[in-house]
């Protein structure tokens, strides 16, 4: 295979699976069986292209012309393979979670589950390795249609308000602004390529580019940079593997990524340095780690507290990305990758806690530890990596974020990242902590009552790989100084 | 000056215009269908004058070849309203069978009265 | 003698259909006037094929009718314009056929049904005249046919306030038939000609007279009415509703799609050297009024509990785009509204065939009626989706192409009132068409409904050609945007 097909084919095989799923809906293990087969060809073919990126090729596919001049096509580089890699291996986990999740939650439409997922998996791989901003643009709209049917999967009064909420945001805002920006730089620059070192630079003078740019990031609702944040914990209605891989990983990671992309290849980070509105956003992406890091800890609900806690942590992406230094962007690619790892971990968790002792509520889990001693470790390990505490990878993307902002000269923002680690701790550590020490004595006769087994299996995978990236991050750095080009 | 010359020189435009607007006139404000169609052909005729006199040229003869005629009248417009004419018969006919059918459905052609039906159904 | 039919194709696509209606009245059967009229209707589409791929060979065809050369005989005059509404009158025509046969038995009485087909011949021959004719006379009388015709067929509902909506049609058709025709005597008037081609190069010269200006105030508000632009719309909400489905169909893709044709081909072939764009500030009005229909259109569509006619405010808005692509009076706005055109034709066409599909099995296109629809007619309302994504503008959707190009040539306009409208009419478009999809998936069917099926096949298919169509130019769009371009630069020609 040629890597042009192999790319080709990494954006086709879970829609090729998806109408597998489908045609299999009828018995469930086999069902589960494709899925987990699609999961692993998908991840074969990205780890495929890995070498080639490793080697600094960029390699890249025009699948169509869908306007005169303008193609969807496809190129792989660094920050895209960083993307594709998480995605295509959680998916894999995340699948091996929802066979236990989705039977121990008897959970309704199943099928249908699995399909749009594959689909979001799909237009997540299509986001990954696009090599135009149209086709980023195309796929980013796919990725939004096809999880409201995830989000709203219930079905309920609640999961319609959710829907609404999910899809006004991002579509509202990727119609309102997004598209216009798009346009604008198509026909500002006459390409849409992503081009090392932007393409805007000479075309746009500053007071356009500082509009573009606020159309840019504010368009990509999926960074969820307040105020345009609301869909998130809105989401959290949706399924708990939902949850943890669209709305921890491939939503919320396609829009910052994109950020980043258009950060780097349609501005270029020179260019961006010099634009007024680069530092508002900046200070607005930092505003919005410390809010929704101070918001997450009045929810009581676990998973309204892991999303605010995502907000606040995609800003950090949003923030390195608008610090416009190499040692920022670096950061902010990191951070793709260790909170990927790390609030997937959570979410598994939260859901394990639902099926296996049926709780939501924090206040409720006050001694959960004793039941589920195995996966309030691992809850505890995501907090780590989340926090950025050794022996976890957070701590590297943290500390390049810190370096990034030094470098800008941003002292505030240092104080920022530090401040919002202190918060992190209090939110997230509490719930372990409470989990193995508080409760009543009385309840030591419970016997040990964990979640189902492939659960424990997916917690197992991802929690081991958030101390991995600690000891092991160097495909990420390496990936990432590509981007950086040092 | 040009108004006493040309008021009687464009009598006919007049008429058009007079024609015209209470032809437009009857159709917006009455009720009765019957009359909102005849309002309707009134306004169609002051057309009809309209290309009738565009066509006629003074001192100008009908169009046919004859000895010591040097003047004809343009006889196309004559022709072309005459389609016209043939469109406005079938119109009126097909509006005319509109308000037979809406009388049996509603049982009365008067507009506020059918609104108010309508609002009810 | 195929060396003759192909030097008469001209003549053919609208003497088939003009002899063909006639011939359905004769046979009065159902099935064999239905026959009659799929036949005719697939052999236009052919016609209109070749005649496209001949004006991108070989260039514009002029054919004169009856052998009388213009100025003095009519003039049919075939450039990339006409071409591409010839094909898409007749594509909509013929996916609408082998529908209309399940769907026009369960909704017109039987001994009607050979009326219906013979008014449809009738229809389909004005629209086809209109958009090849190159005399503004004639067109004129091709209006007529189209339009008298779609009035009877409009009172072929069922509901008694059919027969008022036709009726107000025709006074309000008429009256923009009537304001057409005065100022084409008024252009004849000055110029001596009803050429178009003619005219373009006539109306220069006479060009300061207030009468050439005073004409084109007349055809613009009569053609206005035609095609329903805001504020002269009143008659289509109604008209749509109450018409049987079928007909909402083909009229929808169709009826005001000619007529914007018409306002294009006087606005800028006719009027193409008399400067209305700058001199005459046509293009701001034609702007504002494009406006208010995007906005005011939506607005009101969002509060409809009739899905029909929600669809039909959903119209005037999709008008508003391509009234403010020509309003641009670039080749970039031009060329999105004729591609919207075309994509609208397919989308709206195609989500009309799901309400038909929808009221022949549950009698009724409410809103609160489609409750549980998405469980109980899976394929319908997949295709209702997908259609209602081409409104909104989804991208790999044909609605993604056509705001792409308006929004582009609004861009290097820097018309941003413009660019803010189609944005949020785009926004108020998710609402409408979410109205119905919650309705459809997330209410249950009520437990005492009687079962519902999908519709038939015949049906079906039809509905998911045209909706596919949308997709697939939605995804690959070089071929119908060189078109646009090509046919844009054809109107234009006579302003550059």
């Amino acid at each position: 295979m040629s890597v042009e097909q192999i790319i080709l084919y990494a954006v086709l095989t879970p829609l090729a699976g998806a109408g597998l799923i489908a045609l299999t809906g009828a018995r469930p293990n086999l069902r589960e069986a494709v899925t987990l087969a699609t999961g692993l060809v998908l991840f074969a073919l990205v780890a495929n292209l890995y070498p080639v990126v490793a080697a600094g090729q960029t390699p890249s596919v025009s699948l169509l012309e869908m306007l005169p001049g303008l193609s969807l096509s496809f190129v792989i580089e660094p920050l895209g393979m960083i993307f594709a890699g998480i995605a295509s291996f959680l998916w894999i986990v995340t699948s091996v979670y929802s066979i236990g999740y989705m039977r121990g939650h008897h959970e309704q439409n199943q099928t249908r589950f699995y399909v749009y997922f594959a689909i979001a998996i799909s237009a997540a791989m299509g986001i990954a390795f696009a090599g135009n901003m149209l086709t980023l643009f195309v796929f980013y709209e796919v990725l939004t249609i096809s999880t409201f049917p995830l989000v709203t999967h219930h079905g309920t009064a609640d999961a319609k308000r959710a829907g609404r909420i999910y899809l006004g945001i991002l579509m509202g805002t990727s119609i309102l602004f997004l598209l216009v920006a798009v346009i604008w730089t198509w026909s500002l620059t006459g390409t849409l390529d992503f081009t090392k070192g932007g393409i805007l630079a000479g075309k746009a003078d500053g007071l356009t580019a500082a509009i573009l740019l606020g159309l840019y990031v504010f368009g990509i609702g999926k960074a969820a940079l307040m105020p345009f944040h609301r869909w998130l914990p809105a989401a959290m209605v949706a399924p708990t593997p939902v949850s943890a891989l669209l709305h921890a990983v491939a939503v919320v990671k396609a829009g910052v990524f994109s950020v980043l992309k258009v950060a780097i290849y349609i501005f270029g980070a020179d260019f961006l340095f010099t634009i007024a509105t680069s530092r508002w956003l900046l200070y607005l992406a930092a505003a919005t780690v410390l809010i929704a890091s101070l918001v997450a800890m009045t929810k009581d609900n676990l998973k309204a507290r892991l999303a605010y806690s995502t907000i606040s942590q995609l800003s950090y992406i949003v923030l390195g990305a608008m610090l416009a230094t190499d040692l920022g962007i670096l950061g902010g690619g990191m951070h793709i990758a260790m909170h990927a790892f790390g609030k997937i971990t959570l979410f598994f968790c939260a859901g394990a806690f639902l099926v296996a002792a049926h709780k939501t509520e924090i206040s409720e889990m006050h001694g959960i530890g004793r039941t589920m001693p195995f996966t309030t470790l691992a809850f505890f390990i995501g907090s780590l990596s989340i926090i950025g505490l050794p022996p976890t990878g957070g701590l590297w993307s943290k500390w390049y974020l810190a370096l990034g902002a030094l470098e800008a000269g941003q002292i505030a923002i240092v104080a920022v990242l530090m401040i919002s680690s202190l918060l992190n701790v209090f939110y997230l550590l509490q719930i372990p902590f409470n989990g193995f020490f508080s409760g009543k004595d009385g309840d030591k006769a419970a016997e040990i009552k964990e979640a189902p087994v492939s659960c424990l299996i997916a917690i197992g995978i991802s929690s081991t790989a958030c101390m991995v990236l600690f000891l092991y991050p160097d495909p990420v750095y390496d990936l990432m100084r590509l981007v950086v080009g040092s | 000056m040009d108004v006493i010359n040309g008021f009687p020189g464009l009598m006919n435009y007049w008429i058009v215009v007079f024609l015209m607007m209470t032809g437009f006139y009857i159709v917006i404000a009455q009720d009765n269908l019957v009359k909102k169609i005849v309002g309707l052909n009134i306004f169609q005729v002051s057309v009809f004058v309209f290309y009738i006199t565009m066509g006629k040229i003074k001192g100008g003869t009908a169009p046919i070849l004859a000895d010591g005629t040097e003047i004809y009248s343009n006889p196309l417009p004559h022709v072309l309203i005459l389609t016209a004419i043939v469109v406005g018969v079938a119109t009126t006919a097909l509006g005319l069978a509109f308000v037979v059918r809406i009388r049996d459905a509603f049982g009365t052609i008067e507009d506020d009265e059918i609104q108010a039906m309508e609002n009810e159904d | 003698m195929a060396a003759l039919v192909s030097s008469h194709l001209p003549a053919l696509q609208v003497v088939l259909a003009l002899l063909a209606a006639p011939v359905c009245l004769l046979l009065r059967r159902p099935n064999a006037s239905w026959a009659v009229a799929t036949a005719i209707t697939w052999t236009l589409l052919a016609v209109s094929i070749a005649l496209l791929e001949r004006v991108l060979q070989s260039g514009t065809i002029i054919y004169a009718l009856g052998g009388w050369p213009a100025p003095w005989g009519i003039e049919y005059r075939i450039d990339l314009a006409n071409a591409f509404m010839l094909v898409i009158v007749t594509v909509i025509g013929s996916a609408v056929m082998p529908y209309a046969r399940a769907s026009v038995e369960a909704e017109i009485p039987v001994e009607r049904i050979y009326l219906f087909y013979c008014m449809y011949l009738l229809n389909l021959a004005g629209l086809l005249g209109i958009a090849i004719t190159g005399d503004v006379f004639n067109l004129f009388v091709f209006l007529e046919i189209s339009s008298l015709s779609s009035y009877v067929m409009i009172s072929l509902g069922r509901e008694r306030s059919a027969l008022t909506a036709a009726y107000r049609y025709l006074i309000m058709g008429t009256i923009g038939a009537t304001f057409y025709i005065i100022g084409v005597g008024m252009m004849y008037m000055v110029s001596g000609s009803l050429n178009m081609a003619d005219l373009a190069s006539l109306l220069p010269d006479v060009g300061g007279s207030r009468t050439v200006m005073v004409a084109l105030a007349f055809i613009t508000v009569g053609l206005g009415l035609k095609l329903a632009l805001v504020p002269l719309h009143m008659w289509l909400p109604n008209a749509y509703t109450h018409a049987p489905s079928v007909v909402s169909v083909f009229l929808a893709g169709t009826g005001t799609k000619i007529a914007v044709y018409a306002m294009m081909r006087i606005i800028f072939t006719v009027y193409g050297g008399m400067g209305v764009f700058d001199d005459f500030g046509l293009g701001e009005m034609l702007m504002a009024l494009g406006i208010i229909a995007m906005i005011g259109a939506s607005a009101v569509a969002i509060y409809q509990d009739n899905a029909k006619r929600l669809l039909a405010y959903s119209s005037l808005a999709q008008i508003g785009y391509i009234v403010l692509g020509i309003s641009m009076a670039s080749v970039f706005g031009l060329a999105a509204g004729i591609v919207h055109l075309f994509n609208h034709a397919l989308i709206k066409a195609g989500l009309f065939m799901a309400l038909g599909c929808i009221f022949l099995r549950i009698g009724s296109v409410k809103i609160e009626d489609m409750k549980g629809l998405g469980k109980a007619m899976p394929v319908t309302m997949a295709a209702f989706v997908a259609g209602g994504f081409g409104l909104i503008g989804v991208p790999l959707t044909a609605g993604f192409i056509s705001k792409w190009y308006l929004l582009q040539a609004a861009i290097e306009k820097g018309w941003w009132l413009a660019i803010i409208a189609l944005l949020i009419s785009s926004l108020l478009a998710i609402i409408y068409v979410w109205r119905v999809v919650e309705a459809a998936y997330f209410q249950d069917r009520d437990k005492k409904a009687p079962a519902v099926s999908e519709a038939p096949v015949s049906m079906l298919v039809p509905m998911w050609v045209l909706i596919g169509a949308s997709i697939y130019f939605g995804i690959n769009a070089t071929m119908t945007m060189d078109v646009a371009i090509g046919a844009a630069e054809a109107l234009i020609g006579g302003i550059q």
